[in-house]
């Protein structure tokens, strides 16, 4: 009963579209899990509601069993849960340095008075945070100079920033929005490994939206499957890829079956 | 022998930049004497003199740029920036005060760019009705330091006493910002143009407020304006005649607003550069980036968008109420739209983002304004008293409308510079750090050297070496 995070029977409709069609979810501590599923199958609306994007129509969610429903995502950020963004959202204009130092926002504790006279509590943390930020910078495996601005980094690079920029706020989930989107084989096997350092090294529960199986497959301890916004199987990658209705929902829609399989 | 002392000659060229400084102590000088040869009786009756001279003042304070651009050590750079504002240009608006009224100006523009540059530079928030700020600083002093208060609540307290001033000047950051928190908190929701329109119409609505606000109960005076506003105390009067001192009173308000101006820009630009490397400073940037994922990195938008507004607001609340006290008289007319567009060019065109860039801009633009343009108008004037005919066309400048003067030519000012910002500068004037990264990039050159970095950055550990994880393939 001890679930880190829960939802029950989470419904969200987008005018006479029903994005998310009363999904229950539970997420046990320290576990890799996967969202799959095609597309438009509300897999990115379920982040939203998770992170307060969007307010679920009906249905609750919990983080360690405390409701989420009605928190901004600026709150439920501070009780622990970070996330990336499908289409990367950097700061382009702010550096590297500066996008990991946003995302330690909620730890920040200088208030204005320390900030104006600069007292030892606002220069201490300001260092600590920065040094902290430069081991996330290594431990993501950034090669770009922490004074590179975000928006001049190539792709790859990127993906591993905003990776950095959530962890920054120690999370203890961490949702993922397709992290190997657009990546090539070699990118794709170490930002695998780097999720699996996650949980491993960090102790960090993980959720990943993901299309490529080969990722799926390899690192998900549990997989759920989405269709037209309801929960249409759920179980270990083996038991998911050989169900009928997963199936059915992905050739249905054109995809090729040697992807699956 | 000799190619042994030229290598001497340059290695200390390169290393002392004595010649650097040099040549800035050479442009001041030169600056000074023009000025000094500009204040000799005769000249000013000289068809060419208001404009020159304004030229003249433009330059003289463009040796601060001199030195900012400099690459001499900070502390040189700092003793030659205070003798130029705290010695030099005081001594020379003892003769001239009116280098002083210019020079105030600039301050009170300049202090209100910086406040500006927070909310629209920094939060990335277009206010388009900023002045109602100023707005609320200066009539907060003018009604109570006028007989204007005894009006309105039917005593005879009124008006404070000078020393009430300095209490007030704390009151006026303080209302101020709650205004700009009364005002936010409604509106911020909006987003981009909407934002811009709502703020535009307060700032006209405070306008119109103290236009109208002569009835029921007369609080404002209405179009006809507030007079005398009191004016804060000369209580260094008496220092002065000890040290043998003697100035007349205008001279000495004129310095001693001069100097209370500098001492709120200075305060100013403390408080602002140390929110902008901290914590706060980052937010507003990353709520500018990219709202939603400001929000998601846990940066709590109404919060840190109502911190920007209120601490914007208080500088132009601080410098509403300067205004008051050096204007003696405020009507409604110093508040229109066209001053929180004239502040928005300030900003844009020295740089958004950016403290040096904003200073730069009001500079500018007030310079434009209050004297090139007057000096143009006051030339126009003596020619077409002398009855100059322009050749070819044989047209005679005493037919040369009143309507076309160039003193009247402030919006015009304001789209030429803004066009020319665009084609020539896009960055601003004197950009803000990522900007000028931006272009030195898109340029394909480095970073200039000389560029100041953050303190903090300098006592980190350089570089981030060899990454750990070996790309592999499979």
């Amino acid at each position: 009963m001890s679930y880190l995070l829960e939802l029950k029977k989470i419904t969200k409709r987008f005018g006479g579209l029903v994005a998310v069609n009363r999904v229950d979810f539970t997420l046990e501590p320290g576990r890799i899990v996967s969202i799959i599923g095609p597309n438009g199958a509300g897999k990115t609306t379920l982040f939203n509601l998770i992170t307060g994007i969007y307010k679920p129509d009906e249905g609750e969610i919990l983080f360690e069993g405390r409701s989420l429903v009605g928190l901004r995502p600026d709150q439920i950020t501070a009780r622990g849960i970070s996330r990336t963004f499908q289409n990367i959202r950097l700061f382009g204009n702010m550096t590297v340095m500066e996008n990991i130092l946003v995302g330690m926002h909620t730890r920040f504790r200088a208030n204005p008075v320390d900030i104006l006279l600069q007292t030892s509590r606002f220069r201490e943390e300001e260092r600590e945070l920065r040094e902290e930020a430069l081991r996330l910078i290594r431990f993501v495996g950034l090669r770009a100079s922490p004074d590179e601005l975000a928006k001049n980094l190539p792709y790859g690079e990127q993906r591993k920033v905003e990776l950095a920029r959530a962890l920054a706020a120690r999370p203890k989930l961490i949702l993922l929005d397709e992290p190997t989107a657009g990546m090539n084989p070699q990118e794709t096997a170490e930002t695998t490994r780097l999720i699996r350092r996650l949980r491993d090294e960090l102790g960090i529960t993980v959720i990943l939206i993901e299309h490529q199986m080969r990722v799926v497959m390899g690192i998900s301890e549990r997989v759920t499957v989405l269709d037209y916004g309801e929960k249409i199987a759920e179980g270990s990658p083996e038991e998911v890829r050989r169900n009928p209705r997963v199936i059915e929902a992905y050739l249905g829609r054109g995809v090729a079956i040697g992807a699956m399989a | 022998m000799l190619r042994a002392k030229t290598m001497e000659w340059i290695t200390q060229i390169r290393n002392g930049r004595s010649i650097y400084l040099v040549g800035v102590l050479g442009y001041i000088v030169v600056a000074l004497l023009l000025m000094n040869g500009l204040s000799q009786p005769g000249l000013r009756d000289a068809v060419w003199y208001p404009l020159v001279s304004a030229l003249a003042f433009a330059a003289f304070l463009g040796s601060l740029l001199v030195i900012y651009y400099a690459p001499l050590a900070g502390v040189v750079k700092a003793i030659l920036g205070l003798a130029i504002l705290l010695v030099l240009l005081p001594l020379l608006g003892i003769r001239n005060t009116f280098l002083l009224e210019v020079a105030t100006q600039v301050g009170i523009f300049a202090a209100m760019a910086l406040g500006l540059n927070i909310v629209v530079g920094f939060a990335g928030l277009l206010d388009l009705g900023y002045v109602a700020f100023y707005a609320v600083g200066a009539y907060l002093w003018a009604i109570f330091g006028s007989p204007q208060a005894n009006i309105a609540f039917g005593t005879n307290r009124f008006p404070l006493e000078p020393e009430w001033f300095f209490v007030f000047l704390f009151l006026a950051v303080g209302v101020a910002a709650l205004t700009g928190i009364l005002l936010g908190l409604p509106v911020l929701r909006l987003r981009g143009d909407y934002l811009a329109i709502v703020t535009l119409a307060f700032g006209e609505v405070i306008r119109v407020i103290v236009n109208n606000l002569d009835k029921p109960i007369n609080l404002t005076n209405g179009p006809q304006g507030i007079r005398p506003v009191q004016r804060p105390p000369l209580f260094f009067k008496p220092w002065l005649h000890a040290l043998g001192i003697r100035l007349d009173d205008p001279t000495l308000y004129a310095l001693y607003f001069y100097f209370l101006v500098l001492l709120v820009i200075a305060f100013a630009i403390w408080l602002t550069r140390r929110l902008e490397n901290s914590w706060v400073g980052r937010a507003w940037t990353a709520i500018r980036e990219d709202e939603l994922a400001a929000q998601a990195m846990g940066i709590p938008l109404v919060r840190m968008k109502l911190a920007a507004f209120a601490t914007g607001a208080s500088f132009a609340g601080a410098m509403g109420m300067i205004f008051a006290a050096k204007q003696y008289f405020i009507n409604p007319e110093s508040f229109t739209f066209m001053e929180s567009i004239g502040v928005l060019v300030m900003v844009i065109v020295g740089g958004m983002g950016s403290i040096p860039g904003a200073i730069v801009g009001a500079a500018v633009v007030t310079i434009l304004n209050l004297q090139i343009l007057k000096g143009l108008s006051l030339m126009l004037n003596k020619l077409r008293q002398a009855g100059v005919v322009i050749p070819i066309i044989n047209f005679p400048l005493s037919q040369w409308p009143t309507q076309l003067e160039p003193a009247k030519y402030e919006r015009l000012v304001f789209g030429i510079l803004l066009i020319l910002k665009m084609i020539l500068r896009p960055q601003g004037l004197i950009p803000e750090r990522r900007h000028r990264m931006e272009l030195a990039e898109a340029l394909g050159r480095e970073e200039p050297a000389e560029l100041e970095r953050l303190p903090a950055e300098e006592e980190l550990p350089p570089v981030i070496s060899a990454p750990e994880i070996k790309p592999t393939r499979d």
